[in-house]
Order: C-alpha cells, then structure tokens, then sequence
C-alpha cells in the first residue's frame, strides 16, 4: 500500500509526457522533419523560420513551446498548427525537439 | 609551335575520342532531381524516362534549388546549409563546392553565365560567385533574409529582403557593382518572379495583401501595389507552406497568382493589374506553373492538402482536371515544349511522369524524398 502510494506521488511530481502511439509518433517524427522543415531548415537548424535544435531551444518549457506550435506567432509566418494536432501530439512534438540531439536522425 | 602541335593533334582527333572525355553524350534532354533529405541529385534522361545517375555530397538539400551553365553540362547547386555547389552532369561529380554563408534559399545565374548569385538568410544579403571558379566577385549585405533573387539581363540581379521590404537591383556589368534600392515593395516579401520577357519584376507579400510590381524595362521602377484586397470576405487559414513564385504563370494575358493562406488561383490581367477572376482549387497553391504552349495551367498545395494536383484553363478559369499521383506532390517541371509533365512525389519516393494532353501517368522514376526538378533547358530561360 504504502508503495503504491509512493508511485503516486512519484508519477504526480514527474513531468507530464504526452500520450502519442507508436504510429502517430513516426507520423509526428515526419511531419517535424519535412514539414517544420520547410521553415526551420530539414535538419532544423534554421530557414525562414528560427533554429529548432535543442541547443537553440535550451530555455524553453515544452509547454510553452507547444502553445506556439498549436496557436503560432501572430504577426509572423509561423502559423497554428492546431487544426492538424492535438494538445498531446504538439506537447509530444515540443519534447521531442527538447530532448534530441538531432531530431531528424 | 608545341602549342600549334597540340591544336593540330586536337583537331586530328577523331571526335568519338573527344566525345568520350566528356562522356559521350548531350544534355539537352537530361535534368536534375533534388532529394531533398539525403543531399543528393538524380540525373534523369527525359528522353528515356529513366534515372541514370546520381550526384551525392551536397550537404543540406531541404528548401535547395539550382541553375544551369550556358552549356547545359554545368548545374550550380544551392543549399539551405549555404553551400552553393558546381556539378558536372557528365561526370556526375561535385567539380567546386564552398560554403558560402550560415543559411541560404536560392540562387540565380547571369544572363552571359559568368555571374553565380546567391540568395542568404543568414547572414542576410546575396554573394556573387565567378561561374567558372566559385571565387567570391561581390558581397552585397542586406539588413534581413534575401528572398525572390532573379537575373535580369545585362549582368544584373534584382532581389528583396523579407524583414525590411526593400526591392534592390544590381548591376554587376562593370568593374565594381552598382547596387540600388529600386523601392520598398511592402510588408514581409516572400518570394518574387520577373516576368519571361524581363519586363516586370512581381513581389508576393505575405504580412500584407497584394502584389507588387517594378517595371524594369524603366530607368527609374516605381513600387506599384496590386490585389491588395484579395479575398476580402472569410477568413484566411493559417500558411502551411510559403507559396513559390518561381515558375508563376503566365497565361492569357494573365497572371495567375496564389492567394496567400487561402484555396484559392487568382487572375490578374498583366496589363492593367486588376483582378480579372479567381479560382477555388483543392488548398493552398504553392506552384501554379504554366503548361508550355498551351491555355493550362497546373497547380500544386501546400500540406496537409499536397496530394493533389489540379489543372485550370487560363480563359475559363474553370478546373479542367484533378489527379491524385501520389503522397506530398512538390514539384512539377514541363518538358521545355509542353508534351509532359515530371511531378516530385516526396512521400512515395518517385518522379512520375504524366502526358500533358491525356494526363495520364506515362512512368515513374524512383528517387529519395525528391522536391525539385530541373531540365537542363532552364540554362536558356531568363530569370531562372
């Protein structure tokens, strides 16, 4: 008992990782390479659009990064993408270019 | 006289030898596929619809684009990672290859095809290159990302710069460029066209509505704004993909231009620049390229709508015709005369081939993510 509720309390302090299946997150791996890639540069490191490596991202919050990508920068070319993405999928989107090294490997 | 000895011997020599120094064939009829995700080329035989080659080490291809030499055997490559690359077709081999800024978008060569031009992101401006050597022969800063860099005849480029607005025309004909801001085309340029017969230079705005146009067979180009109200009832959706003015149509007297962030083909009249008719299409256009020698013209779009492409009659304006030919359709390039179309599916790995006048699928190519795709015919085309 007492350990279950360690568990608990261990899963409630970790950071919410989003919930993507295995196939929506090759889906999602394409789309960041390909798509975000028109921009940001195929390999991420910048085009019209600003550097997405994780070095360029240091200091972001993945939540903050994944209101931008579902609502965009008013005022400039990066739109909202959230009427192709859930919540998860943009917050699942954010840690994956947080934590690779180099995300289109 | 060992020099007159050598021309002698040159000229002695039976031309199937000289022929096979430079691989024994011509390359009218060959091309160039950008796969965009592994830094390579495809050499494709038009002729034979076929692949017969491929040129690797060109770094980051993403977003590349490229032009030919006068003697179509030489294609200069540019790439996002700012590499600007010489390939010999023939040889099948990166000859020259430097790196020339941190970040960069396209590029455009000079009408005599001396003059290799380079348009930079980062840091912004555009580099001029000697064709033959890749030796830098002008740096000419901007104050933001350069983008639509065209030549213009005379020696001369014309470019704008995306974060200020400002349209610059460079002559470079004499010992030192001669660079002057030609106006300020408006809110966040994207890309531009000049027009096949070098007489107008268009700017697609994307922070504003409209179009706009430097007349530069004049000597002194005034800025003049054009569909600047595009549109104006719903509302715009969000811009998955800048449109690509390169290759814009010209048809009928018309423009016909992309509505940005909207599904949409709008028709311009070229001389009066009035809005004449629009077309509601599959999604956002990203090409709309005019079918050689015909009223067609065939459109591409952006994701997540870029398996389609659709053809629309220059004078009704009506859809003539919708094909499905495959996953992330991204580019289309016509035979020089119109007879086919070569169409890049990204998502499928093939270049397939489509006859213009039954628009059925004549062949497939294989290719890795191919994007663009370029006939060695373009060497004769201004503003390519």
């Amino acid at each position: 008992m007492p350990s279950a509720f360690l568990l608990m309390l261990v899963l409630s302090c970790a950071p919410a990782m989003a919930d993507v299946p295995p196939e929506r997150a090759v889906a999602l791996k394409h789309m960041v390479t390909q798509d975000c890639g028109s921009c940001h540069g195929l390999t991420l490191k910048g085009g019209l659009g600003r550097p997405l490596t994780a070095e360029a991202l240091a200091h972001a919050e993945p939540d903050g990064l994944a209101t931008i990508i579902l609502d965009g920068i008013p005022g400039t070319a990066m739109p909202p993408w959230r009427p192709l993405l859930t919540d998860d999928e943009a917050l699942w989107i954010a840690q994956y270019l947080l934590k690779a090294k180099d995300p289109t490997q | 006289m060992k020099c007159a000895l050598a021309a002698l011997m040159m000229f002695c020599l039976p031309f199937g030898v000289m022929a096979q120094t430079t691989g024994g064939m011509a390359t009218g009829d060959l091309g160039l596929v950008i796969e965009r995700a592994s830094g390579s080329l495809v050499v494709i035989d038009r002729s034979d619809r076929a692949a017969i080659g491929r040129i690797e080490g060109l770094g980051d291809l993403s977003h590349a684009s490229l032009t030919y030499g006068p003697d179509e055997r030489f294609a200069y490559v540019f790439g996002r990672d700012g590499g600007l690359s010489k390939v010999d077709i023939l040889e099948r081999k990166v000859v020259a290859r430097t790196i020339q800024a941190g970040n960069s978008i396209g590029g455009a060569i000079s009408d005599d095809g001396r003059l290799i031009a380079v348009s930079n992101y980062e840091p912004g401006g555009i580099k001029v290159f000697d064709a033959d050597t890749l030796e830098l022969v002008a740096d000419i800063p901007a104050a933001g990302k350069t983008v639509g860099l065209v030549d213009v005849p005379g020696r001369r480029f014309a470019w704008a710069v995306w974060n200020t607005g400002e349209v610059f025309l460079g002559d470079f004909s004499g010992a030192k460029p001669v660079v002057r801001m030609i106006g300020n085309a408006g809110a966040n340029p994207f890309d531009a066209v000049l027009t096949d017969d070098a007489h107008t230079f268009l700017v697609g705005l994307f922070g504003e509505k409209g179009v706009t146009a430097f007349d530069l067979w004049s000597d002194a180009p005034e800025p003049q704004k054009f569909l600047t109200d595009y549109g104006k009832t719903g509302e715009d959706m969000p811009v998955y993909k800048m449109p690509h003015l390169q290759s814009w149509a010209f048809t009928e007297g018309q423009y016909a231009l992309p509505a940005v962030g909207r599904h949409e083909v709008l028709w311009v009249d070229r001389e009066t620049q009035a809005q004449v008719a629009s077309t509601p299409v599959h999604g956002q256009p990203v090409f709309i390229i005019a079918q050689p020698a015909s009223p067609f013209v065939w459109v591409n779009f952006a994701t997540p709508l870029n398996d389609v492409v659709q053809v629309i009659d220059s004078r009704s304006h009506q859809v003539v015709a919708t094909l499905n030919p495959g996953k992330a359709i991204l580019h289309m390039e016509f035979a020089p005369r119109g007879a086919e179309v070569w169409i890049s599916s990204r998502d499928d790995n093939q270049v397939l081939i489509y006859d213009t006048r039954t628009r059925m699928k004549l062949a497939e190519v294989p290719a890795a993510a191919p994007s663009g795709i370029f006939f060695t015919a373009r060497a004769h085309q201004t503003g390519l």
